[in-house]
């Protein structure tokens, strides 16, 4: 799968072609988010991790992005788009130590 | 052929162990009880091990001139309405800051909606209050009092009545040099004073730390449930019990607690989770004070918590417990309550 995304990405490069949305890993273990910060780009993807053995509940209350994921069991990944640019804080329901700013650019 | 009776025993002694053995393999776990075979209780003792010092902000540094005024400012009952009511009549240090009682008593002697917590280990704390509304210490201290249902006291007047003793406007001038006396520096200097009342050594740290008879086998098998079994620490792990997270625990009662400040679907019946620092003595339990001794607060987890709703906590399932693990847990808990020095109650300012 990987192997095809990366030939889909060449093949978008040498057409001239937008690149394709990246994905990036966040893993939350020890009730902490992986990151402290993170920087994508608009259109990219998110995949929330849970490598701990209780629940979390992934969400932001950002003006630019309003996001529950929900309960999320461990060992169930999340894969989140970020269309719009700009500012995300996104915290854990359960957890509220767990702290993260993803800034999303154009 | 003629096979002793004592070799047919031993043969079947054998047999059974072999058997018995062979199925705690292939469950995972110990033929003895329902500890899991690679639990190593030495390396969860390590996730306890007490902090070495107190967190204060960057802005609001200890100073023995601010611990001295908010523990002043803290017994004052001058601070409230009615000049009879302090801080420190909910939160009693004589009662492990806490006033004892199923449900917080209020202005006009009529009753609150939750019980008291303890302000115990405040200084970890992520969000106060039993549904996280207050940021810090120092957001949480003046909403008692100017609440009209509390101490019922607007800040302005508070600030007036406090600024009329003389014996304020020094202490406040050594603590917050060049401030005025307003509802921040108020609130910073019982923020102050909250962040120093902190449980103190008890029996289960003196183990941590290496003293084997510190407590009893009956609570070190309690310790180990609590890790495995009983999962307790998925909640409550740590050196000051608590995860500050929230969560429904399946209380029957209408109150939203957290998902009132936050509407989530799992935030809904969910409160902070309570240290459980010197537990032992700061009954009854809960948010609603429902559960009367830790007896019934084991009873409540295992059975997956009373209300199956919704928003119950994945984590509240049915632990099948049995009445000696019940016990065990019990005595565990009992280990952490720190016997303490009385605490110096502060002449107050005329």
């Amino acid at each position: 799968m990987k192997l095809l995304f990366q030939m889909a990405a060449c093949v978008c490069m040498a057409a001239g072609l937008p690149a394709l949305a990246a994905d990036h890993v966040i893993d939350q273990k020890g009730k902490t988010f992986s990151e402290r910060t993170l920087t994508i780009k608009a259109g990219d993807f998110v995949i929330f991790k849970n490598s701990d053995d209780v629940t979390h509940n992934v969400y932001s209350a950002s003006p630019n992005m309003k996001l529950d994921i929900g309960r999320q069991a461990p060992g169930h990944p999340v894969r989140v788009p970020f269309k719009n640019p700009g500012v995300v804080e996104i915290r854990c329901a359960i957890h509220p130590r767990m702290r993260l700013t993803i800034t999303v650019k154009k | 052929m003629r096979i002793s009776y004592r070799g047919t025993r031993a043969t079947v002694l054998a047999v059974v162990s072999v058997a018995v053995l062979g199925w705690g393999v292939y469950a995972g776990i110990n033929h003895k009880s329902d500890i899991p075979r690679d639990y190593d209780r030495n390396a969860w003792k390590a996730k306890y091990t007490r902090p070495s010092s107190i967190p204060f902000p960057a802005d609001n540094q200890f100073s023995k001139e601010r611990e001295l005024l908010g523990r002043t400012l803290f017994f004052d009952p001058r601070l409230s309405g009615s000049k009879i009511t302090a801080c420190a009549t909910c939160h009693n240090p004589g009662l492990s800051w806490g006033d004892a009682l199923p449900i917080a008593i209020g202005q006009g002697m009529k009753p609150l909606s939750r019980r008291t917590p303890t302000i115990l280990n405040t200084a970890w704390s992520e969000l106060l209050f039993w549904d996280g509304r207050a940021e810090s210490l120092e957001e949480q201290a003046l909403s008692p009092i100017s609440a009209p249902k509390e101490m019922n006291q607007p800040l302005d007047r508070m600030i007036a009545n406090v600024s009329s003793i003389p014996g304020y406007q020094a202490m406040f001038h050594s603590a917050y040099p060049g401030e005025a006396i307003t509802p921040k520096t108020v609130a910073r200097a019982i923020a102050t004073f909250e962040r120093t009342v902190v449980s103190g050594q008890a029996p289960f740290d003196d183990w941590v730390s290496g003293r084997e008879s510190a407590i009893s086998e009956a609570a070190k098998k309690g310790f180990d449930l609590f890790n495995t079994k009983a999962a307790c620490q998925k909640c409550h792990g740590g050196w000051n019990f608590t995860d500050d997270g929230f969560h429904d625990v399946g209380l029957a009662d209408d109150d939203l607690g957290r998902g009132v400040e936050l509407p989530l679907a799992s935030m809904q019946h969910a409160f902070k989770t309570p240290t459980l620092r010197n537990v032992d003595v700061r009954g009854p339990y809960m948010h609603n004070g429902s559960e009367r001794s830790l007896a019934d607060v084991i009873e409540l987890y295992d059975q997956g918590g009373r209300k199956k709703r919704p928003s119950l906590a994945p984590e509240v399932v049915p632990l099948h417990l049995t009445a000696q693990e019940k016990a065990n847990l019990i005595a565990f808990l009992k280990t952490l309550t720190s016997h303490d020095k009385p605490v110096e109650i502060p002449v107050l300012p005329r």
